[in-house]
């Protein structure tokens, strides 16, 4: 066993035993605790394969932001100390129905696969593996450029990367939070009616 | 010879697969120094610092002159302290809270780099990275003072996370200015576009980088839950806010998980803003400079020169980012505390706009530039200082792209490779 298949089992153990673990507390608290346990290690997992952006992304996003605002919401509308969710045994039926259903999606969509087969690597002169900058395709990608898809073969068209579904998702959350503030707001009293 | 091994991982290249792990473990050892020795110094200082600003004399007795044994003397006495957990504390979390902290402010020392090379992961969104890690650092106190039972600490847990979600913003846009600037977020890259004079500083690139030096202080300096920005602790209000009810080692952990993230902020100021590890006088630095590619290619004598140029640029570095600290230091001594109210006000209405202005006058300066002067900065053609910077860190990641991400096989990891496999690219 070398350096990456031992960090790799450490890691792959902790995401998986940090879901169990969440799973199987009832404080929600001590879910989320789990959760980073298990997501930060998702986040090593990401980095082991080389996917600096992707890791550091699943870092700021879900442990650093979606983590922090559950729990920060927890302190806030909590009414006792630690707030605990208790599970009836309907909802244990029907979660490990749904779970193990999925479980047999991911095991035969596994099984679809040729592992054995070689799959295609990068080539060692794309400039992107020589140099090990992943960022600026990525970047250009989200700007509306992709300088390595070409989609007629002329060499002149290229593919128009990202900058759509990036706008469409940008212009979705601006709805979004536009329809938030507004049912959040301060209900205010007709003038007159008392 | 170890100076003359491109990396360390190289020098261990005998061992099969595990030289990276080995590697790893020096480079987490050298770490784990720079992270537990940094709050030692800083503490003395700050100690001193606050001494002098009250008209005292601070620690005198402990190591003799200027008393610089004195955290060595604390240290021991924390460590014998009894380690309590309160009846009404969830002991489990009460008792990982500290270890999230220290884990995370350690973590980001992983992708700063100290010199030029001298990086633990050499990663090309360095930093992302950092500022991700960073924002770890907010959830081990929510926990402590959710965890403690005390009202204290649920105050100044609840104080800290609604200070640290909208302090977040500000920091990471006014990082993005000179990263602008720069036109890369490896922070190595960035670090070596900045050699020759101090004008060649991105601080000093245009008025929108100098003003987002500042803005970057103050919102790093909240972010670090320092006065007059601590609401989380705001000891005559909250006693100890989340850490009242630590004692201990534990409590301790949280201090060094405090000083050393100063010192990461600092560090992220000094690489982004004030020139990282070059001296900012032109001919020091092309001789240095040289130093170092003359023992890379093997044409000096002596591979140790070019490690010299190294320690000198390490020194050069921790010397910009300690003045930070200091700073730092000195405001916490001289301005009152602000309360909530205030912080919140001062982020999301002064600090997210002015942080916004910035990010958008910085994209429009090269144009405004290039209308009237015809180049895209006004100290020196920025393609010349691009291609420098370029140039030296096409050195410097082959030098140190080594760690964290070991060399796996993508066939492997990557099993539709086909997809992703980009096809014609355009040189």
């Amino acid at each position: 066993m070398n350096g990456e298949s031992f960090l790799f089992t450490v890691f792959a153990l902790a995401t998986c035993s940090g879901a169990i673990a969440v799973v199987f507390s009832q404080t929600v608290v001590r879910m989320a605790f789990w959760l980073v346990i298990s997501l930060g290690s998702t986040a090593a997992l990401f980095f082991l394969a080389k996917a600096d952006f992707v890791g550091a992304a699943q870092l700021l996003i879900y442990v650093g932001g979606t983590l922090v605002l559950l729990v920060f919401g927890v302190m806030l509308t909590a009414s006792g100390p630690y707030l605990k969710i208790a599970t009836s045994p309907g909802e244990i039926v029907m979660g490990s129905c749904v779970g193990l259903l999925f479980l047999v999606v991911v095991y035969a969509s596994l099984n679809g696969v040729d592992w054995r087969e070689p799959a295609i690597s990068l080539e060692a002169s794309n400039p992107v593996v020589a140099t090990g900058n992943t960022l600026r395709p990525i970047g250009l990608s989200l700007l509306g450029s992709r300088p390595d898809q070409d989609l007629t073969g002329d060499g002149e068209t290229l593919s128009p990367g990202y900058l759509l579904p990036f706008e469409i998702v940008s212009v979705h959350l601006l709805v979004v939070l536009i329809g938030a503030a507004y049912l959040a707001r301060a209900k205010r009293r007709a003038v007159g009616s008392g | 010879m170890m100076f003359a091994a491109q990396s360390i991982a190289d020098f261990f290249q005998g061992f099969g697969g595990w030289q990276y792990v080995i590697a790893a473990l020096i480079h987490a050892v050298l770490l784990v120094h720079v992270f537990a020795l940094s709050p030692f110094a800083f503490i003395w200082l700050e100690r001193k610092v606050s001494g002098r600003i009250q008209d005292r004399l601070g620690p005198t007795r402990v190591g003799g002159l200027f008393g610089w044994l004195q955290s060595l003397a604390d240290g021991i006495k924390l460590v014998q302290k009894e380690d309590l957990c309160p009846t009404a504390a969830d002991s489990m979390l009460f008792r990982s809270a500290p270890y999230i902290v220290c884990v995370s402010s350690f973590a980001a020392f992983m992708v700063l780099p100290f010199s030029h090379g001298w990086v633990a992961v050499a990663a090309d969104c360095g930093l992302f990275i950092i500022l991700a890690i960073l924002s770890l650092e907010v959830f081990g106190i929510i926990m402590a003072g959710y965890s403690s039972g005390s009202k204290w600490s649920l105050f100044g847990g609840m104080r800290e996370a609604a200070q640290m979600v909208s302090y977040e913003i500000p920091l990471a846009i006014c990082a993005l200015v000179p990263v602008i600037a720069a036109g890369s977020l490896n922070l190595g890259e960035v670090g070596g576009m900045q050699r020759g004079w101090f004008t060649n500083w991105f601080m000093f690139h245009d008025p929108f980088t100098f003003i987002a030096f500042f803005v970057y202080f103050v919102v790093a300096t909240a972010s670090c839950k320092r006065a007059p920005f601590d609401l989380a602790e705001a000891e005559s209000e909250l006693v100890g806010g989340f850490h009242t009810e630590y004692s201990g080692m534990r409590w301790s952990f949280f201090f060094m998980g405090e000083y050393a993230s100063m010192f990461a902020v600092c560090g992220i100021a000094s690489v982004l803003f004030m020139g990282g590890w070059n001296t900012g006088i032109a001919p020091l630095d092309d001789a240095l400079y040289a130093a170092r590619n003359a023992s890379i290619d093997g044409t000096s004598g002596s591979a140790a020169v070019g490690y010299l140029a190294n320690v000198i640029g390490a020194g050069v570095f921790a010397a910009k980012a300690s003045f930070g600290v200091f700073v730092q230091v000195w405001l916490r001594w001289t301005l009152p505390r602000l309360r909530i109210d205030q912080v919140m006000t001062t982020c999301l209405k002064y600090l997210v706009p002015i942080s916004c202005f910035l990010f958008l006058g910085a994209t429009l300066w090269p144009l405004i530039l290039v209308t009237g002067m015809g180049r895209t900065t006004w100290t020196a053609p920025v393609g010349d200082r691009a291609a420098q910077g370029l140039q030296e860190t096409r050195d410097g990641s082959v030098e140190v792209s080594v760690i964290a991400v070991p060399a796996v096989d993508l066939s492997l990891v990557v099993p539709s490779a086909n997809s992703l496999e980009p096809e014609g690219v355009v040189q």
